[in-house]
């Protein structure tokens, strides 16, 4: 067949880039993580030596990793409810009948996504300054004392919850008020021709329309938020004393301070089995609510 | 509650929420303008008292930055192009040109959006080592050449193409390639700026495999020079705020001229799941 040859011939430079770039590297860090792939291998590969699951052991075994992990579960447990809050607060907001100008009020909102993270962490680091920063000023104000933001290992992680809501609340905005534009007008008026209240509108007739998006914006919150790293890196360079340092940063850390490239591999991997249970899970527990 | 006091409180939270949005980045352009030190005061001034552009001569005079900026260029447009090309062409086959294994091949790119791309980075680096890519532009551009993302954007949108269209031409004579130029490519466009818009943004705005794989400081993309930067110059805020104004402001101007395909995009990715 002739484009059968030509469906090839056009989809084979995009899988051979994939294939090449992608798959194959996958595959490879699986094969790595088995190995004890370290500066001297990287050097000569004749160092190298097959370890079996020596690496994972290890690691399942090790402080840091538990730690990292501990701090990356701490970012998505309380992060990842309180962005999705702020982003269906923020849809409920512009999607109102009442509100005049919405597409204004949501490039504003907006904003923060588009901005480069590098960049806007930069920022936040400095408005989270002990001394200078407009943060402690404002809290001084209402009469909260000043607070070491980065300096504090207890305030660490929650000054980068609070950048990553910031920076991310926008995007899943988007995603709501669409969602929230698709719910059947009859469906409210025959709401409030029962005589609901507001907030019965919202939980009897805003959440359940919005389930099947509520799942699918935490699944992609959740894979997102487990792959912390630029924050961190920016804004604390994992400190102080560990409290910021996550799985991806100490995978960083491990393979290109380090070249333990062996581990390194585990732990991307380990991360990756993480992210892919939980979202089993979630689908499940949904899944079965759905049943009852 | 009355309409009225209803959609008063509406706007000030809305108001509210767009100042904590926005301010941030207004006060990063402000302390940019301030003179070297300004900003370390209490309480912190929200305005420069004599606006200057002192910090971005610096930059660029004594910091380089004007290679960073043609480096992110460069690379976002090269990322893009390619991007573009090959992710039309396989998304367009997917969608319309039957092939032996189509299904099977789509079955298993959708599976793979599942696995994190940072799995796959410490055998990318080594890769690209013995390619002799690291520290190259290839060694960016590369990897982000096509991607799954890319061509099942395109394919969703290019099943909209009528076969009939396709067939008349076909029975014109046409080759593929020809029916691609001239009838594919100009229905495809408002997806392929969708495309291009996530894409340069996307390049624009990565970081992590930058950082990794460009190892001499003048190969660096603006935000892995302003993390250096950032690194190198603890005390000078108003420096940082200048280096951070020239990376944001780019990518903020393209958005802001194209967001209706930029949300387009957002929204269809959040289809796939």
């Amino acid at each position: 067949m002739k484009t059968g040859l030509a469906g090839w011939v056009f989809a084979a430079p995009a899988l051979l880039i994939i294939g090449v770039f992608f798959f194959l590297p996958v595959l490879a860090a699986f094969a790595v993580s088995l190995t004890d792939f370290d500066l001297y291998a990287l050097a000569d590969l004749r160092n190298l030596r097959f370890v079996g699951l020596e690496n994972y052991a290890h690691l399942l075994n090790s402080r840091e990793f538990w730690r990292a992990l501990g701090n990356t579960s701490y970012f998505v447990v309380v992060g990842v409810p309180l962005s999705l809050a702020a982003s269906l607060v923020a849809a409920l907001l512009v999607n109102s009948r009442l509100t005049r100008l919405p597409g204004l009020f949501r490039t504003a909102l907006f904003a923060p996504v588009v901005a480069t993270l590098v960049a806007v962490a930069l920022v936040w680091r400095y408005l989270l300054h002990t001394r200078y920063g407009l943060i402690n000023w404002a809290l001084a104000a209402i009469g909260v004392h000043t607070i070491d933001w980065l300096g504090d290992p207890h305030w660490a992680m929650p000054a980068i919850i609070l950048f990553a809501v910031w920076k991310n609340f926008g995007y899943n905005m988007i995603i709501f008020v669409a969602a929230l534009q698709s719910i059947p007008a009859d469906l409210y008026e025959a709401a409030r021709l029962d005589g609901a209240s507001l907030w019965q509108e919202f939980t009897r007739v805003t959440l359940p329309m919005l389930r099947p998006t509520l799942l699918l914006v935490t699944i992609l919150t959740v894979a997102g938020y487990f792959q912390l790293f630029a924050e961190p890196y920016v804004m604390t360079e994992g400190g102080p004393l560990q409290s910021t340092v996550s799985v991806l940063y100490l995978m960083y850390d491990q393979g290109f301070k380090w070249w333990n490239l062996g581990s390194a591999s585990a732990i991307a991997f380990l991360l990756f089995l993480m992210v892919l249970g939980i979202t089993m899970l979630e689908v499940r527990l949904v899944g079965r609510r759905d049943e009852a | 509650m009355s309409v009225r006091a209803a959609r008063i409180l509406i706007h000030l939270a809305l108001i509210l929420l767009a100042a904590l949005s926005l301010l941030p980045l207004l006060w990063m352009v402000a302390v940019s303008l301030m003179p070297g030190g300004e900003a370390s005061t209490f309480p912190p001034p929200f305005l420069p008292r004599h606006p200057t552009a002192a910090n971005y001569q610096l930059l660029f005079a004594r910091q380089g930055v004007g290679r960073y900026l043609a480096n992110s260029l460069w690379l976002a447009s090269l990322t893009t192009l390619s991007s573009l090309l090959l992710n039309s062409l396989a998304g367009f086959a997917f969608a319309k040109l039957r092939f032996a294994g189509r299904e099977a091949l789509f079955r298993t790119l959708l599976a793979a959006l599942v696995i994190p791309s940072q799995v796959a980075m410490l055998p990318l680096f080594l890769m690209m080592k013995w390619l002799g890519f690291v520290n190259t532009y290839a060694g960016v551009v590369l990897p982000a050449a096509a991607s799954i993302f890319g061509v099942f954007l395109v394919r969703q949108y290019a099943l909209s193409i009528p076969d009939e269209l396709l067939e008349a031409a076909r029975i014109d004579g046409a080759g593929e390639a020809r029916i691609f130029a001239r009838i594919v490519l100009p229905v495809l466009r408002p997806i392929l700026v969708t495309l291009a818009v996530l894409t340069f943004l996307g390049s624009w705005n990565d970081f992590m495999w930058p950082l990794i794989v460009l190892t001499d400081q003048s190969m660096y993309t603006l935000p892995v020079a302003l993390a250096s930067l950032s690194r190198e110059h603890v005390q000078n805020n108003e420096l940082k705020m200048a280096g951070a104004v020239l990376t944001v402001l780019p990518v903020l101007v393209l958005f802001l001229a194209l967001q209706r395909y930029y949300i387009r995009g957002i929204l269809m990715g959040s289809v796939k799941g």
